[in-house]
């Protein structure tokens, strides 16, 4: 039970980036084509769940016996960026068809705050492995919803007369804001 | 002459926020109050002065195939610095902006600059360079943080000019991003003429 509001609250009431403002830049940049956004939204979902993990475990059993909390930043950067390389290598080896579907994204992750901002929130909240890891997968399926829910939007818009200033990124933002307001009101639901 | 472009540019012309639309996610999360946007923009140029400084200086040791890596550990450092300075001495500023300090590593700005500008370029110009956006960052910072905090709760730094509450919706999440959505749109029409 415990679990299940922590999903409904990761990508409904609190999503990563209608409400708490994380990974902006690729919602706004890879919300062009419902496809774009879906491949997108794989690969945030694969590298996230894995962070998260990851940088749980240094976090508990390296930084904090060492007494080095304060390397946090820079030690999960540098994971991050890694793992990211990691995926990318092991995808290309074992399945083609997923690296031809998610490659292209995995680059951009590494710069994707949500990832790196997920990862400092799991510490930040004291939660232990599992319940992180869920956090992990709620988030990003929450980051997923909103980019692919734009993207659909966006395709929309191509077809609507819209004045020339207003075009692309502000539309786009605009458009992000009514978004947010709507699931504003999931707000009692947790 | 040059080296005053090389500054001005950050503000309209190539102004990392409004132009560039690099580094969105610090500016809608912590715009709620002009000040806080200042905080938020003031602790970014520092770590862009610094970084575009250091990395300036260190562009000929810095091998090439292990640029973006070694970027970002001097990134961090500076991060780092700024996310204990900021803890010690204003704590309930750094209590507000919270995550989103040490999320600086990631803002696309930092690597950005360092990848563009401070890797081809002297240290001198990576200073002006650093300052001229950082500061461009404070300043769209600072007037979506005043925007904001005018309509939603209807007073500018802290000070109230009128009784009761403002359009409420500005100072929760929809507001960033629709008033930075027309702020774009405004600048972009500037720029145009």
């Amino acid at each position: 039970m415990e679990y299940i509001l922590l999903i409904i609250s990761a990508i409904l009431v609190n999503n990563v980036v209608l409400a708490q403002f994380l990974g902006v830049c690729p919602f706004l940049g890879v919300s062009n084509k419902v496809s774009t956004a879906i491949g997108m939204s794989g690969a945030v979902t694969f590298v996230m769940v894995l962070a998260t993990m990851a940088t749980y475990l240094i976090y508990t059993y390296i930084l904090l016996p060492l007494g080095i909390g304060f390397m946090q930043t820079i030690t999960f950067i540098l994971v991050i960026a890694a793992l990211v390389q990691m995926v990318e290598i092991i995808l290309k080896k074992i399945s083609q068809g997923l690296y031809q579907a998610l490659g292209i994204f995995l680059p951009l992750i590494t710069t994707n705050c949500a990832v790196l901002g997920v990862a400092i929130l799991v510490i930040q909240k004291e939660y232990n492995l599992i319940t992180g890891v869920i956090y992990g997968g709620a988030t990003a399926l929450g980051f997923g919803l909103a980019l692919i829910i734009l993207a659909g939007i966006r395709e929309q818009l191509e077809l609507a007369d819209i004045p020339k200033g207003m075009q692309g990124v502000p539309i786009s933002l605009i458009t992000a804001g009514i978004l947010a307001l709507a699931f504003m009101g999931f707000a009692g639901l947790v | 002459m040059n080296q005053m472009k090389n500054f001005s540019k950050g503000f309209l012309k190539e102004n990392p926020i409004l132009v560039l639309v690099l580094g969105t996610c610090p500016a809608l999360a912590t715009t709620s109050s002009a000040l806080n946007g200042l905080g938020m923009g003031l602790a970014t140029t520092f770590v862009l002065l610094g970084s575009n400084v250091f990395i300036a200086l260190l562009k000929n040791a810095i091998p090439d195939k292990v640029r973006i890596p070694a970027f970002i550990i001097v990134i961090a450092t500076f991060v780092t610095i700024v996310d204990l300075v900021m803890q010690a001495y204003v704590p309930s500023l750094y209590a507000t902006l919270g995550i989103f300090i040490p999320l600086i590593v990631v803002n696309c700005i930092v690597l950005g600059r360092a990848e563009a500008f401070a890797s081809k370029n002297s240290v001198w110009s990576s200073f002006v360079d650093g300052a001229g956006m950082g500061l461009g960052f404070t300043l769209a910072l600072g007037v979506l943080g005043a925007v904001r905090e005018i309509l939603g709760s209807g007073s500018i730094m802290g000070y109230k000019f009128i009784d009761g509450d403002g359009i409420l919706v500005f100072v929760l999440a929809p507001g960033a991003f629709i008033a930075l959505g027309y702020m774009i749109a405004i600048t972009y029409r500037i720029n145009k003429t």
